[in-house]
């Protein structure tokens, strides 16, 4: 009954999720609305960690591959791509690349600052 | 005939789409080098089956759409991995908001400035804009836009898969080696997909990864707007 109880819960929040979707007016997805309100609820002791953490740890092992079929679905928005495929791609691979330096070292940045402080 | 075993085969887009990650992470294991992503492999086999076996998409979708179901029970999931480490979130959480914000901010004035290089128009620019954040959220602030929506959606997942790859050279070349850092750079560059590598590198990496997802797309909706006005 372990799993069953967990998967129950786990189901619970992301139906809540979609139901603040529902309510409220911003293009935020149940899945964002179910990871604030789990995470909400295992802080204020709501729900024990006990009562998710094994199916919600496998849930997190699998995830890599339920990107695939929405990956393949680029097949189908080939035509829509091909004229300008090329720009996409550059604009795609600066701002991937640019946004992880950039965040990093400034994230790198304030922590070691912080530690320095702390040594002072 | 086959084809009509194929459209009724409720396991076959299962089933190809997790064989195509086996042999990807088999693949990875053997040569090992970034470019063999087993996310990567894995879609690159699923199309190339798909082609081969004269499959349409929607028949393939028919199946594989049950893995995709999972996603939203996984993604609230996340809150799992954060909360263990709610500790280290506390103690940075000054750079951890420096981070996210700049995050958000270089990614908006990247499409904006490349946008500008290559001459796009309102609609192509709009379409762009939200391509660091998670595909859910970034469908509805592009359709808000003006954007066109299945476009979005492919450059989301392209910038997911390159960050999946990038993510251990780019830490590497800027010498990012504090964990936390190098999960908010994942996670507010490349959103879940990236955030499956951050999870693979430690804990830490991944629930900080997870964090980014978050906070950086909530954040983009509102500063989308602002920045539509832009161009």
């Amino acid at each position: 009954m372990k799993y069953l109880k967990q998967f129950f819960l786990i189901i619970v929040i992301s139906f809540f999720g979609e139901l603040l979707h529902w309510v409220i007016p911003l293009p935020i997805p149940a899945s964002i609305y179910g990871i604030i309100l789990l995470f909400t609820a295992l802080v204020t002791g709501l729900v024990p960690l006990a009562a998710v953490k094994e199916t919600g740890k496998f849930l997190v092992e699998i995830m890599p591959v339920m990107f695939i079929p929405a990956a393949v679905g680029l097949v189908d928005s080939w035509p829509l791509l091909r004229e300008s495929w090329l720009p996409y791609l550059l604009v795609t691979f600066v701002t991937t690349v640019a946004v992880m330096g950039v965040t990093g070292l400034v994230t790198q940045a304030v922590i070691r600052a912080g530690k320095e402080k702390h040594h002072d | 005939m086959i084809d009509d075993f194929f459209s009724e085969a409720v396991y076959l887009g299962v089933f190809i789409s997790l064989g195509s990650y086996f042999l990807g992470m088999y693949i990875k294991k053997r040569l090992k080098l970034a470019i063999f992503n087993p996310l990567l492999l894995a879609i690159v086999f699923t199309i190339v089956f798909l082609l081969a076996a004269r499959m349409p998409y929607a028949v393939y979708y028919q199946g594989a759409k049950y893995i995709s179901y999972l996603l939203t029970p996984a993604t609230v999931c996340l809150a799992i991995p954060l909360y263990e480490q709610i500790e280290p979130l506390k103690g940075n959480l000054k750079a951890i908001a420096a981070g996210i914000f700049t995050g958000v901010l270089t990614s908006l004035a990247c499409v904006l400035l490349l946008a500008l290089l290559f001459g796009f128009d309102h609609q192509e620019y709009v379409t762009l804009l939200p391509k660091s954040i998670t595909t859910a959220i970034g469908m509805g602030v592009s359709e808000e836009l003006g954007g066109h929506v299945a476009v979005t959606v492919a450059v989301i997942i392209i910038t997911g898969i390159m960050g999946n790859m990038l993510a251990e050279p780019v830490c590497r070349l800027f010498r990012i080696t504090e964990p936390v850092a190098k999960g908010i750079a994942i996670g507010s560059a490349s959103h879940a997909i990236g955030t499956t590598k951050a999870m693979e590198m430690g804990q830490l990496e991944g629930a900080m990864s997870s964090l980014s997802i978050a906070l950086s797309g909530i954040l983009t909706v509102f500063a989308a707007m602002l920045f539509s006005r832009f161009l």
